[in-house]
């Protein structure tokens, strides 16, 4: 028999190995797993929808037609709060880790993260009584000055209830994500390329574009990925703030509707085929942010060669 | 194009704690001179003092007066970008802008401080540089791949084309072969020989041969304990200081009986 003194039995350290291996890979089948019971349950409950009689459907001309106008109100709900929320969040970030001094900087991050907590009816109530009211004059500004475009055509909403007020408390909730992340991912930049750009004589502001920024580039889409996770999916808010009604083009009259606030609204009441008719909104939601997710990992893959991480 | 150095009574400090005391030291214009010492001893400290990249460290300061030909840099008013743009440094790990491409690296700095530059002369200024870090022939053909993808030594000869395309008066090298193969050190130590006609060149070794081969003066630095600050010991022509120095320290120092 020959023994080889290099082959080990049962060593501690490789029991260690194998169990520590064994759990990472259920981890990660748990969550396909739980991906996959999802799709899986909105498509068996929202089957109905699709082989329905289309005058069955609310609004009587089948689901696609039912669905467009919401999408789109959804779509343009979330656009509002990155639009909004993506500079703030960024320039708050890079002002706690580049510019405040450390204990400015220090309070600054933990008042941040602290409006992560606030629960999302907060959010709603403070948009349905101080914001909505606050915003009627600046409606009523725009639509008489701006109303020639079509965003801002008038008669303004009198009660302040529209989807760019949604759009704004929704940017206000996807700031503290957008910011946390971005924050720690500049906090990460490799002092050396710092010290690269301010030796080559970079000002402050030149060394973040030319180390800071492509360094975090991204961590900044994922954050801005999980932020926009936040406005697509968001419910309670949008619901209190938004008075909701048929899609428009102008974004301070009332009307529009979210999936989410659509689903929340009506799901109590909901049965029979208006309930797989809204669970079908939920997998159209669900599809929607898988796409963006897609297409969000194409971009950082397509920047990897310059990574850095080569 | 290259200024002299004179270092009157520099203390630097790391908030309270005194890192480097009292050095007085004249640095010739297209000189080659070398700062050795045990580390700790505040000579890579002393070197960042030379272009106020000290002070970007938090606590970072200094008291006294560095001269770039008769200019102090830490007067009022000086602003230490315009000090660094005058006064370059390479590093001691290789860092160039991973998501830049080569091309884009060496004209990193040129393109600083919104300056525009036109095609063609960015072209002949990427060759020219290139050709002085003694780079051109191994990465012409691939100038828009990124920095990142070469070699360790021609990272380094990468980021000392980037530092001579902005045309400084001054070139600080801390350590800037202690990351790379013999054979790479030995480019970088022809390079510096090169860079010594157009430009004036301090460099912090570790390596004492490194200091004998391509410098003219040398000044060893010095720690009396842990918790001392660093001082300059002695500053002499680079064959004296390895041959007959006047201190026994230094001569501890070279010889290799040193602690």
């Amino acid at each position: 028999m020959t023994t080889n003194a290099l082959r080990r039995n049962g060593s501690k350290g490789q029991v260690g190995d194998k169990v520590f291996s064994g759990a990472a890979l259920g981890a990660g089948i748990l969550i396909l797993v739980t991906l996959l019971a999802v799709a899986v349950f909105l498509l068996i409950q929202a089957l109905p929808i699709f082989s329905a009689d289309p005058e069955l459907v609310s609004g009587g001309e089948g689901f696609a037609t039912y669905i467009f106008p919401i999408v789109i109100g959804t779509v343009i709900a979330a656009a509002i709060a990155l639009v909004i929320a993506t500079p703030v969040g960024i320039a708050v970030a890079l002002f706690i880790s580049h510019y405040a001094p450390r204990r400015l900087a220090a309070g600054l991050g933990y008042v941040i993260d602290l409006l992560a907590a606030i629960p999302s009816v907060i959010y709603g109530a403070w948009g349905y009584l101080v914001l909505a009211p606050a915003l009627v004059p600046i409606y009523a500004w725009l639509a008489e000055n701006l109303g020639f475009i079509p965003i801002f055509e008038g008669p303004a909403s009198q009660t302040g209830k529209t989807i760019f007020t949604a759009g704004i408390v929704l940017a206000v909730m996807v700031l503290p994500i957008i910011t946390s992340l971005s924050r720690e991912i500049f906090l990460q930049t490799p002092k050396l390329h710092e010290e690269a750009a301010l030796a080559l004589g970079a000002t402050r502001w030149e060394m973040i574009v030319m180390s800071v920024i492509p360094f975090a580039r991204p961590g900044i889409i994922s954050a801005v990925m999980l932020g926009l996770g936040r406005a697509l999916g968001e419910t309670m808010a949008v619901a209190l703030v938004l008075s909701t009604g048929a899609l428009i083009p102008s974004l301070i009259k009332s009307g529009n509707q979210t999936i989410a606030a659509e689903i929340a609204l009506n799901f109590p009441e909901a049965f029979g085929l208006r309930l797989s008719e809204l669970i079908a909104a939920g997998l159209v939601l669900f599809v929607i942010t898988l796409v963006v997710n897609l297409i969000a990992r194409a971009i950082i893959a397509r920047h990897k060669e310059f990574s850095g991480a080569n | 194009m290259s200024k002299r150095i004179d270092v009157k009574d520099l203390n630097v400090y790391y908030t309270n704690f005194l890192a480097v005391e009292d050095v007085n030291i004249e640095i010739e214009a297209k000189s080659v001179t070398a700062f050795i010492g045990p580390s700790g001893c505040g000579k890579s400290t002393f070197l960042r003092t030379l272009n106020r990249m000290h002070e970007v460290i938090p606590g970072g300061r200094v008291e006294g007066e560095v001269l770039l030909d008769g200019d102090n840099l830490y007067e009022s008013g000086v602003d230490p970008v315009t000090v660094r743009s005058q006064i370059g440094m390479v590093f001691q790990r290789p860092n160039p802008f991973p998501t830049m491409s080569i091309r884009d690296n060496v004209l990193a700095g040129v393109k600083l401080n919104s300056k525009k530059i036109s095609r063609s002369d960015a072209e002949d200024l990427v060759e020219k540089s290139l050709r002085g870090a003694n780079l051109w022939n191994e990465v012409k053909d691939r100038l828009d791949k990124p920095g990142s993808g070469l070699s360790g030594g021609q990272q380094q000869r990468l980021c000392i084309a980037r530092t001579i395309a902005v045309k400084p008066q001054v070139i600080l090298m801390d350590e800037p072969c202690s990351a790379l193969d013999p054979i790479s050190t030995l480019a970088i130590e022809d390079l510096i020989n090169e860079l010594k006609n157009e430009f004036t060149v301090v460099i912090v070794t570790h390596n004492m041969q490194q200091a004998a081969r391509v410098s003219d003066k040398t000044a060893f630095f010095n720690i009396a304990g842990t918790g001392k600050p660093g001082k300059l010991i002695e500053y002499a022509e680079t064959a004296t200081i390895f041959s007959n120095p006047t201190v026994k320290a230094t001569e501890d120092y070279v010889s290799g009986r040193f602690g």
